[in-house]
């Protein structure tokens, strides 16, 4: 039998039972190979459930820098007696399985093509500790100690990364090392020469960060000095309001009267929370909501007012399976559609789409600019898998030169000054957006009504066909301002003459770059446009106009991002091909290149709704 | 559509304190039906606010969608005025009064935005205690869409269909009580000399203070069979007590015997100055006030007046420990941390 042998290049998995503090252990371990320097990519796959069920990590290593979910693993931790079967048998041909062996195995456990690496987890920590809590969290890391050996881990990377996370409780990182140490000695005395997985100390990290983008939201919106937050629990979400209050106790707390300098409100319900972002940004404070597809639909009421009586409001969508309650712990971008045109009549919203964390801190700062500058919802497209797995980044930078564009604001020294008359809705230089003011600015003047009712040009309530008309037209004129303000595509032309190009954004990103340096090996030159914002700048057009055929890469069932340039582009549909993924786990290149593939082999009798998923 | 007033001002017009006349409080000119009750409510609001000399843009008016939600048109032509969706005003003025705790906000609600689409938010405002006039103005239909029952009719009450309500009623008061407001009260359009010094309490009240103000609808719900008609209301009304509300620089001048009157301190120094028909009837316990609602539930009477006031509770800002700065004007130095901090948590994330 032929054992999988690589160097830097490999997929761990750990099988887990829910609530049982393996988080931690795991986590430990993908530290410890960023920490040498070479990229690696953590998949936190947990199940909707806080004790008991099964949950996966899954980590690949990947000194080429390959930070997608590769898909297959090469070693398996298998601790979980549910899952144990399942992935024995998902373990890739010439793979190791490394089991608690305190329980011996049944005969069902009959591959000839894999390496079991059993370790009597359980007695060896039952024996080392005493205090049974701190049992079941000693016998993760002794898996991790056991792992280092095998893998060849530098050990002291590992115990340096442990004493950091002790640092202000040194008691703690004691048993934590001393399981490290239990776990790699029965390892080193037991299973010589078994594994042919090596990390090898390398420098590809540079200066980036490992961190999700949940929390770089949070912190951005902390950079571009959000204020009032309304928020719902949900999963995928909570997380980015939990960072928030965080970082307000590091940064936000008055020094002499230890109050916050911020506001956070947990709401009833989503409704509120989006209610209370927009009253708090028609009052002139920085707010925003985090939520996730099911909220997005509850808000639906509120965006709509936001978008007709033009108020700010910054909204996170970090994306999760749907529809309904779905998957709420998998992984999908299908809210596009719901979220470009939340609520009822004609509505349009600004949509903007990090990649990582460094674009999830930058977009955050930049949304709370938009939407002040726009008046309008802004809505930053995240999902659970950027938003709550470890991500290799860039490192986050704030420009101490920038100030906040609170956009078209009138002053009580404006009004003062003002000869003309003022209205709400009155667009005095063309580009679609009306001066605002905030309440209690001046005693006689710019106070006006806001209303979700059609309003006349100084806010007043009308009925009148022409002026309701003129009103929505001003908004997409503003519209068409917008197009030149949001985040411009990133595009790449690997080869000028290629047909092919391939349009996609968000959490794709990673595995489309993976697949196209694929298909590039194999001959297959495609060209690539990142999108970054909605509306559409006019680069797309460029783009898509410029190749014969266009793979739209998106991780949901029905084409959306498709549907989005085929509605606001007037693009040919036949030319725009679908390259779908939409199980709720973070797409693969694999399942990328090869949908391509089989496209381009169907090609030229593709379907009219644009090919297969 | 709203019209405005004409701008003509009497050269003599009695001036308040802040050297406004009542005309100045006022707004545009009432679309709703002849006699509805809410012009009244309407009315006392801009009395209350001329006789307290509230500066009139610093005050925010709030509301959800109705008849009732109309009104902030109609009032306070110089304020800030936000009508926004269905039973969704409380979480707006949450957002506006997180934003800027300096204004006094004043929130006009209706039984169907308040006890139906909007209980969620109407609970959950109480709860918080947030620093709010919440006004509810309470007709027992749905007026805008032509008389349906609402969640306020009373079992038994017929409207101008004439189909007597089968369900139970809620209890505004009641439930607001019970959810933690710290001021709760109950006017009636038609009593002006009682509804004003409860608006005026109400603004001095540091937390929500809730009023329910029975505001009869003269075109679907003013027929004999109903409980919340003009006559019906007159007839069996009932008070807990008769109050002057006393700013903070005014004398107390009335003297009452003993065990009639109490006074309670407003947290603005304020006193509301209560002449009680029973000493029984202590407006600062909860217990009591729900169960004097009750008692005269059972004897088919309605009891107005301040039915229960709380100056223990917190307010929203105070709850959370937000900064007493306006949070709307705090700039970059208040807010932003700077790069340097910036790249200690990038050091950490490595």
């Amino acid at each position: 039998m032929k054992r999988i042998e690589r160097v830097n290049d490999f997929v761990v998995r750990f099988a887990n039972v829910n609530g049982s503090g393996s988080a931690s252990a795991n986590n430990l371990f993908a530290k410890a190979i960023f920490r040498l320097g070479v990229p690696v990519s953590p998949k936190n796959i947990f199940p909707s459930n806080i004790q008991g069920l099964p949950t996966w990590y899954e980590v690949r290593v990947s000194e080429q820098g390959y930070l997608a979910r590769r898909g297959g693993f090469d070693f398996v931790v298998a601790v979980n007696g549910q899952t144990l079967l399942r992935d024995y048998r998902e373990l890739s041909p010439g793979g190791y399985f490394l089991y608690d062996s305190t329980r011996e195995l049944n005969e069902e456990f009959d591959r000839s093509d894999v390496i079991p690496i059993p370790i009597p987890l359980t007695d060896l920590c039952n024996t080392a500790f005493e205090n049974p809590k701190l049992r079941q969290l000693l016998k993760n890391i002794i898996y991790v100690g056991s792992l280092a050996y095998l893998i060849h881990l530098d050990f002291a990377v590992l115990t340096d990364a442990v004493n950091q996370q002790y640092r202000k409780n040194p008691k703690l990182a004691e048993p934590n090392i001393k399981a490290l140490e239990i776990g790699f000695a029965y390892a080193r005395d037991h299973h010589p020469d078994t594994c042919k997985l090596r990390v090898e100390k390398t420098d590809r990290i540079g200066d980036k960060i490992l961190m999700n983008g949940n929390s770089a939201f949070a912190l951005g919106a902390i950079y571009a000095g959000a204020t009032v937050v309304g928020w719902y629990p949900i999963t995928p979400s909570t997380s980015v309001v939990e960072a928030f209050e965080k970082y307000t106790t590091m940064f936000r707390v008055e020094a002499d009267s230890g109050r916050r300098k911020a506001a956070i409100l947990q709401a009833e319900d989503e409704l509120a929370a989006l209610g209370i972002v927009i009253g708090a940004s028609w009052n002139g404070a920085r707010a925003f909501t985090s939520t996730s597809g099911p909220g997005i639909s509850l808000m639906s009421e509120f965006f709509g007012l936001a978008y007709f009586a033009e108020i700010p409001a910054v909204v996170l969508d970090v994306q999760r399976t749907g529809p309904s309650t779905g998957m709420p712990t998998r992984t999908q971008q299908s809210d596009l559609l719901s979220c470009a045109y939340a609520s009822h009549g004609d509505t349009k919203h600004v949509l903007l789409f990090p990649c990582n964390p460094r674009e999830c801190f930058d977009f955050a700062a930049d949304a709370f600019d938009l939407a002040e500058r726009l008046q309008t919802p802004v809505i930053v497209m995240s999902d659970l898998d950027l938003g709550m797995n470890d991500h290799i980044s860039p490192p986050l930078h704030w420009d101490d030169n920038r100030t906040y564009d609170r956009g078209k604001v009138l002053s009580a020294e404006d009004l003062e000054s003002r000869q003309e008359q003022w209205g709400r809705y009155l667009d005095v230089d063309g580009d679609g957006i009306c001066y605002r003011t905030y309440p209690g600015t001046h005693p006689t003047k710019g106070s006006y009504f806001t209303r979700g009712t059609s309003h006349n040009e100084y806010s007043g309530y009308t009925e009148e066909s022409p002026i309701y008309q003129a009103g929505m037209e001003r908004l997409l004129l503003k519209w068409q301002t917008a197009r030149h303000l949001v985040p411009a595509p990133r595009i790449k032309i690997r080869d000028g003459k290629s047909r092919l190009g391939t349009i996609f954004f968000g959490s794709t990103t990673q595995a489309a770059y993976e697949a196209i340096g694929d298909l590039a090996l194999q001959g297959l030159w495609i060209n690539s446009l990142r999108l970054r914002a909605f509306p559409l700048n006019d680069e797309v057009a460029d783009f898509i106009n410029r190749h014969e055929t266009i793979f739209v890469i998106e991780q949901n069932r029905d084409g959306q991002l498709r549907t989005l340039l085929i509605n606001e582009g007037d693009f040919p549909p036949e030319k725009l091909l679908k390259v779908l993924s939409f199980d709720g786990l973070p797409i693969t290149a694999a399942c990328i290149a090869a949908k391509i593939g089989a496209l381009l082999q169907e090609k030229p009798q593709q379907s009219k709704d644009g090919g297969t998923a | 559509m709203s019209t405005d007033r004409p701008i003509f001002r009497h050269p003599q017009a009695t001036k308040n304190s802040a050297g406004f006349s009542r005309k100045d409080y006022e707004g545009a000119i009432s679309t709703l039906c002849a006699g509805c009750g809410h012009d009244s409510a309407t009315n006392a609001i801009i009395q209350a606010c001329f006789e307290l000399a509230i500066l009139p843009h610093r005050v925010v008016k709030m509301s959800g969608i109705g008849c009732s939600s109309k009104t902030p048109a109609y009032f306070l032509g110089r304020s800030h005025g936000f009508n926004s969706v269905h039973g969704r005003m409380p979480s707006i003025a949450t957002g506006a009064n997180m934003a800027n705790r300096d204004l006094l906000y004043v929130g006009i609600s209706g039984d169907g935005d308040t006890a139906s689409i909007g209980m969620g938010q109407f609970a959950h405002a109480l709860r918080r205690n947030l620093n709010l006039t919440y006004i509810c103005m309470n007709n027992g239909c749905y007026g805008l869409t032509k008389g349906q029952d609402s969640a306020t009719a009373d079992r038994g009450s017929a409207g101008k269909k004439g189909v007597p309500n089968p369900y139970s009623a809620i209890d505004l008061c009641e439930l607001a009580i019970e959810l933690g407001a710290s001021y709760v009260a109950r006017g009636f359009s038609g009593d002006k000399q009682q509804l004003v010094p409860l608006i005026k309490g109400a603004f001095s009240h540091s937390g929500l203070a809730f009023i329910d103000v029975i505001s009869p609808c003269v075109t679907f719900n003013n027929t004999s069979t109903s409980t919340k008609s003009y006559e019906y209301v007159r007839e069996h009304i009932d008070s807990t007590n008769t109050f002057d509300f006393i700013p903070l620089q005014q004398e107390i001048l009335a003297h009452y015997p003993e065990g009639t009157s109490q006074d309670v301190l407003m947290h603005d120094g304020s006193v509301l100055h209560l002449h009680k028909a029973e000493s029984s009837k202590d407006v600062t316990s909860r217990r009591r006030a729900v169960d004097s609602l009750e008692e005269e539930k059972a004897k088919g009477r309605l009891l107005t007046g301040l039915l229960y006031v709380n100056q223990d509770i917190m307010e929203t800002h105070d709850i959370i420990n937000s900064t007493l700065r306006p949070l709307n004007t705090l700039k970059e130095a208040d807010l932003c941390p700077g790069n340097a901090a910036l790249k200690k948590i990038m050091e950490g994330l490595r």
